[in-house]
């Protein structure tokens, strides 16, 4: 077995859906966040093997970027949890219905 | 030979302990998890020859992120445990179904390629020196506004997360002087009183906690 890109794509891509699956079924915000981070760093594995499959550096900066991001996007979903506690809302992003109308 | 063994083993547990985020009913264990997962990744981004990135993922996520989230756990106790309450089959089925797609579209994709071993790169490939070099040369303005978002997530962060100041006492200096409606004349009456008795220490947490709500 000669371990290539095309492994570490396909685990890349198992992540990804299981963050997937995460993200449809879990109710609690924070498990949530948690399943976007694994599918950021899904993204974040495939950025960086093709970074080493071409050669080129990009891949490995955009990963750099991407984490960065997704230290942005954690701070502002744990303050709207902190929020959402806050105000005694119901935890559940299920209940969080107050735009539809 | 050893690749492959430290492909098999950081792949395996990188899946495990993402399972186990997604299906551990106490968020607690989901976050934990995930320190799992971000460090088997960090272990195949080492296979990679990324090792600034392994480094950083170690430090940033595995360290500061986790932190955080375990921190906004511990602060929320038994209120961050999911609402029990059966959800829809179709939803189920319908993130299966999505899961199941991605998953097979670049399998599909990844089948039909004929991939080579891959560039051969130098031992620099990878180092701090030249990911730093391409941030302040070519990538520099990526760099500066992921400076700026940063900055702007902070900002949002707190102002999400921060109390709302408390009402002024009489007295103070201030520009704003906010007058809260008074809720209950007996109870202010109450305290007046005791006042007078007693020295009532009022703390900005006891007049935090009415009004909100």
């Amino acid at each position: 077995m000669h371990v290539g890109v095309a492994w570490f794509l396909g685990v890349s891509a198992v992540l990804f859906g299981i963050g997937l699956y995460g993200v449809f079924t879990r109710r609690s915000p924070i498990i949530l966040l948690l399943s976007v981070e694994i599918m950021l760093n899904a993204s974040n594995l495939a950025l960086i093997s093709a970074a080493r499959y071409s050669g080129q550096q990009a891949g490995q900066v955009f990963a750099l970027v991407v984490m960065a991001v997704a230290a942005s996007e954690v701070v502002v979903g744990l303050g709207l949890v902190v929020a959402m506690a806050r105000r005694r809302a119901d935890l559940d992003v299920d209940s969080l219905t107050g735009l539809r109308n | 030979m050893t690749y492959d063994v430290v492909f098999v083993v950081a792949s395996a547990l990188a899946i495990l302990s993402a399972l186990g985020v997604v299906l551990s009913a106490n968020p607690f264990y989901s976050a934990l998890s995930l320190i799992g997962n971000l460090v088997s990744l960090a272990a195949m981004y080492l296979l990679l020859q990324s090792d600034f990135v392994a480094a950083a993922q170690v430090i940033v996520y595995a360290g500061a992120v986790m932190i955080m989230f375990l921190f906004v756990i511990a602060y929320l106790g038994g209120r961050a445990e999911e609402p029990v309450r059966s959800r829809p089959w179709y939803q189920t089925v319908g993130a299966i179904i999505a899961a199941v797609a991605i998953v097979a579209e670049v399998g599909f994709a990844v089948e039909e390629q004929a991939f080579g071993n891959g560039a051969s790169v130098s031992d620099a490939f990878g180092a701090p020196q030249v990911i730093g070099a391409s941030f302040l040369g070519r990538y520099v303005l990526t760099f500066e506004a992921t400076s700026v978002l940063l900055l702007i997530a902070a900002v949002g962060g707190v102002t999400l997360a921060a109390r709302r100041p408390a009402p002024r006492e009489e007295g103070a200096i201030g520009a704003f002087e906010i007058q809260r409606p008074v809720t209950s004349i007996s109870l202010q009456a109450d305290v007046v009183d005791a006042e007078t008795r007693f020295d009532v220490v009022r703390t900005g947490r006891a007049r935090d906690e009415d009004g909100e709500g």
